[in-house]
């Protein structure tokens, strides 16, 4: 247990970022900083211009001869499969392609400019395949199959694909009696949402630089978030050991999960090995970066929630179809977090739910930011308000009513741990003045207020692990080794703070040893699912508690004292009998001299840590129950007060509130950015934000025409609160941030528009110009529940 | 493609340099005079992340040819900082965690230094419209823009 009584400085302090000032100066090197010299080749892909084809024939030889090409390479170079939880991708494809993007092969040159126009040279023969471009024509008995080999696939024991259909993972819950639940349900309600893809839009595109050498070692740079995965998944793919794979990852521009995983990275590796000994660079355009890499997954959602005139939750009915592309090998474990997380943050006895990973021929789905969250929670928390109203009961108090409190039962099975939800309820609306009818700012505008609230577990393996090492330098600096990336969430700083604590020193002396490399830095599974805090955190403790426990056994034996009696402040070592002190300087490298100079103990100070939870257990194939299917949840609450034009359809959000549960927040300042960064992108994403698909092109592969938000479109106040109810097995209580922030922020956008103006969408983006045709009685056919062709 | 010799002044020093005629000004700034801080993020004049200053004017380096900054002073986000003391923006940036992954950051310094260098106390409009061409996806701007704010006071 926490003990939340004496918590040690730099815990809870909102210290400056370690990394601030190499940001603000231009020094923080990013992956296309780092200088490789004059033998630096460049790389650009052949990608296929239709969603589904036959590979039939590739021709290069004008592409080889072209001045300046070093090499060419074609998935018959690299046929292996690829994938994190299911390996259903070849590097470069071998047989067929499956979305417009779809790499066939790779071109590497003297220059960028060389290269690229040596890829219109390379002559590839395709025989178009009938392609599906929608998850309910996926699903279909006649649909055309994508991948044929499902069957033979490797695939984790959590996962369930159905060979000879297009759906790669179907995840059930089937809890209590639905259909008896519905039949004492007063009030029903139904919906259909339709989430469209969009895209992570980091401010720095995707790139990766390999170089392999005659040995057979490889070593690849990357802007990643997963060093040690890309190193396993690539070596795997290649049939090669992971010690002779090196994955060097220096700061990233950005990741939101696009650079989770493997994407390009392994294409830049097969290109490599064809020109052993010189480094090749391999950049996506912002154009490619729209659809070439990871895309959040579209969602079909038929939900159907009964409640009592009580007021009471007693039945769902849900079906989730994602519409999660060309290849599901990471899609697949949104699916099932979708799955086991569809009931929102409530306790409702009775659930049905069927959450389908289908193929279409649309760009990859893959992790962003709230990993199935976002999605599921556009429809849950817009069906809640309707049940509410339904009821004639305010949404807060229905929500309070019906939330998830310590103790509740969840949809899994599990009982919640001690959480803070009704609090960030609670808080959330009372900083908007939830309750009071305000007058908007103009006669053309209306004002609403709106909420939502939300849950998400980290989805890993049961068996996701975290490892460190400290070590100590001669003026007691302490070097941190660490596996997790610093993609502007401020981990590296949060680490810091906790070994600073945990050891004793000032938290000046804390230097994380970055880059991350595979080859020096200690195993860390990725950085993503929010987990790091926690995970990470634990490790660096546990190997910051291990030097520790070094130091004081040395001072203990050199002042034959007894471990109990000595601590180490602010990097010296006291003893709390003798009242004896002694820096830490010099000891942690040279030791200490033995009386009547007769030689020295100690030597150099190194702890280690780890942490891997294990008590994650499965769950149930049939019915999705199990003892704790999840580490923990982080749950919170956002509120908004907006204006909607109407005259134009133009939203403004003046006020959005948002509460978290973080258990304990190290640094405080670091967690309220968070908030105010996912409340923004989540609003970017309710509002603007769609990756126009027809016919499984992109449409709008641009920052022209894909919208992100600016200083112009911020809410005019953003308000981040933090709630603490302290996790069980947290390093000082904490839990993770990064993803939730964005969650609830579009559906709490939604709830507050028809607060405001009477109009409901089934999907986003709700655009000026969809709200103003929807305030017009007008729904445009395109957004609307789209009509199955039979 | 032909080859042009050109003279600019780039944080206050002066740089040859041969380039080709198709070569801007931020494949200049980051390959030839290894100037990396200045970042590539769509090469279309969209994103804001190649802002430098081009005779105190802030631009868009990936929409300027290198040969039409022949002559030019060019400030880049290296040049804001003296002798290891940090400009008031940048300062105020670290104070008041107006960076998270950083790679929108010189190009937000830079539009922000263009800004108090031609109006030293505008209003948060202001501010936010002088900012409108540099996209963040991390923090929301909110602490961005108070950091801007925090500049402009003694």
């Amino acid at each position: 247990m926490p003990n939340t009584q004496t918590i040690p400085s730099p815990i809870g302090l909102s210290i400056p970022r370690v990394d601030a000032v190499d940001k603000v100066t231009g020094a923080a090197k990013f992956a296309d900083d780092m200088q490789f010299g004059p033998g630096l080749l460049y790389g650009r892909l052949v990608r296929s211009p239709y969603a589904h084809a036959l590979v039939k024939k590739i021709d290069a030889t004008k592409a080889l001869a072209f001045p300046g090409v070093k090499a060419i390479v074609t998935g018959a170079d690299t046929p292996g499969y690829i994938g994190l939880y299911l390996q259903d991708r070849h590097i470069f494809a071998t047989d067929r392609v499956r979305y417009i993007g779809d790499p066939v092969a790779g071109v590497v040159a003297t220059s960028e400019e060389i290269a690229e126009q040596a890829v219109k040279l390379v002559k590839v023969e395709y025989a178009e395949l009938p392609a599906v471009f929608d998850p309910l024509d996926a699903i279909k008995p006649d649909a055309s199959i994508l991948h044929p080999d499902l069957g033979k696939y490797t695939v984790a024991n959590f996962i369930f694909p159905k060979p000879g259909t297009n759906i790669s993972n179907h995840f059930k819950v089937r809890k209590g009696d639905v259909e008896k639940g519905f039949a004492q349900c007063d009030v029903i309600v139904e919906g259909e949402f339709r989430v469209p893809q969009i895209q992570h839009v980091p401010i720095e595109p995707h790139i990766a630089v390999a170089q392999a050498e005659q040995s057979g070692k490889i070593t690849l740079w990357a802007s990643s978030q997963s060093p040690f995965a890309q190193r396993n998944l690539i070596a795997k793919a290649l049939d090669m050991s992971q010690g002779d794979l090196r994955v060097i990852a220096p700061y990233i521009g950005g990741g939101f999960g696009s650079k989770a995983g493997v994407s390009m990275e392994a294409c830049a590796v097969v290109m490599a090995l064809k020109v052993r000994g010189r480094p090749v660079k391999l950049r996506l355009t912002r154009e490619e970066e729209f659809f070439c890499g990871f895309v959040r997954q579209g969602l079909v959602a038929h939900t159907k929630i009964g409640a009592t005139k009580e007021g009471k939750l007693v039945a769902m009915k849900t079906e989730y179809y994602w519409d999660a592309g060309a290849y599901t090998e990471y899609g697949v474990n949104i699916t099932r977090a979708g799955g086991y997380s569809s009931t929102g943050p409530y306790e409702i006895p009775n659930v049905w739910a069927d959450s389908y990973c289908c193929y279409t021929n649309h760009p990859v789905g893959g992790p962003m930011r709230g990993f199935g969250m976002p999605e599921i929670h556009w429809g849950i928390e817009q069906l809640m308000d309707q049940v509410a109203a339904k009821l004639g009961m305010d949404a807060r108090a229905f929500r309070l009513k019906n939330c998830l409190k310590t103790g509740s039962e969840v949809v899994t099975g599990w009982k919640m741990h001690p959480t803070g939800l009704s609090e960030c309820i609670e808080k959330a609306t009372a900083a908007i003045d939830w309750g009071k009818r305000e007058p908007a700012s103009a006669p053309h505008k209306k004002r609403g207020k709106g909420m939502a609230i939300m849950w998400k577990a980290p989805a890993m393996p049961p068996n996701a692990g975290s490892s460190s090492y400290v070590r100590l330098n001669e003026d007691a600096t302490v070097t941190v080794g660490l596996g997790g990336q610093e993609i502007g969430q401020g981990t590296h700083t949060v680490m810091a703070q906790m070994v600073a604590a945990a050891l004793g020193v000032p938290v000046e002396w804390i230097r994380i040893a970055t880059p991350v490399d595979t080859q020096y830095s200690p195993y860390e599974w990725q950085t993503v699912a929010s987990r790091l805090t926690w995970s990470m955190g634990n490790a660096v403790v546990a190997a910051a508690k291990h030097a520790r426990q070094q130091i004081l056994e040395l001072v203990a034996e050199h002042w034959n004292e007894k471990v109990a009696d000595l601590d180490i402040k602010d990097g010296n070592v006291n003893s709390y009998r003798s009242e004896q002190t002694l820096p830490l300087k010099n000891m942690v490298v040279y030791g200490l001299p033995k009386e009547g100079d007769c030689g020295w103990r100690g030597g150099p100070i190194v702890g280690r840590g780890n942490f891997m939870p294990t008590y994650v257990t499965g769950l149930d194939a049939e019915t999705g129950q199990g003892p704790r299917s999840v580490v923990h949840y982080t749950v919170g609450c956002q509120a908004v007060d907006l204006e909607v034009d109407t005259e134009t359809g133009q939203i403004e959000i003046l006020r959005v509130a948002a509460a978290f549960d973080v258990g304990k927040a190290i640094n405080p300042d670091q967690v309220r950015a968070q908030m105010e960064g996912g409340v923004v992108q989540g609003a970017s994403s309710a509002v603007f934000e769609k990756l126009e698909l027809r016919e499984g092109k992109v449409r709008n592969p641009s920052f022209v025409d894909y919208r992100i938000a600016t200083t112009v479109d911020m809410p005019r106040q953003i308000i981040p609160i933090i709630v603490e109810e302290p996790q069980d097995d947290g390093p000082w209580g904490a839990r993770g941030i990064g993803e939730h922030a964005m969650v609830p922020t579009a559906p709490a956008i939604a709830n507050a528009v028809y607060n405001a103006v009477g109009i409901r969408l089934p999907s986003p983006p709700l655009s000026a110009e969809r709200v103003f045709l929807a305030m017009q009685g007008k729904t445009d056919d395109r957004f609307a529940g789209r009509k199955t062709k039979v | 493609m032909s080859q042009h010799e050109i003279t600019l002044h780039v944080n206050g020093t002066t740089e040859r340099a041969t380039v080709p005629s198709n070569m801007t000004l931020l494949t200049m700034l980051r390959e030839v005079l290894v100037l990396t801080g200045t970042k590539n993020g769509c090469a279309a004049g969209e994103c804001g992340a190649c802002t430098v200053l081009m005779n105190g004017e802030p631009v868009n380096s990936c929409m300027v040819l290198a040969v039409e900054a022949d002559g030019a002073m060019i400030v880049t986000v290296e040049g804001l900082a003296r002798d290891s003391k940090l400009d008031k923006v940048q300062q105020a940036f670290v104070d008041l965690t107006g960076v998270q992954c950083g790679f929108c950051t010189p190009g937000m310094l830079i539009s922000a230094r263009a800004l108090l260098d031609r109006d030293p106390h505008p209003s948060e409009d202001e501010i936010k419209d002088a900012l409108r061409g540099n996209l963040c996806r991390c923090t929301g701007y909110t602490r961005i823009v108070e950091a801007v704010k925090q500049a402009t006071r003694d």
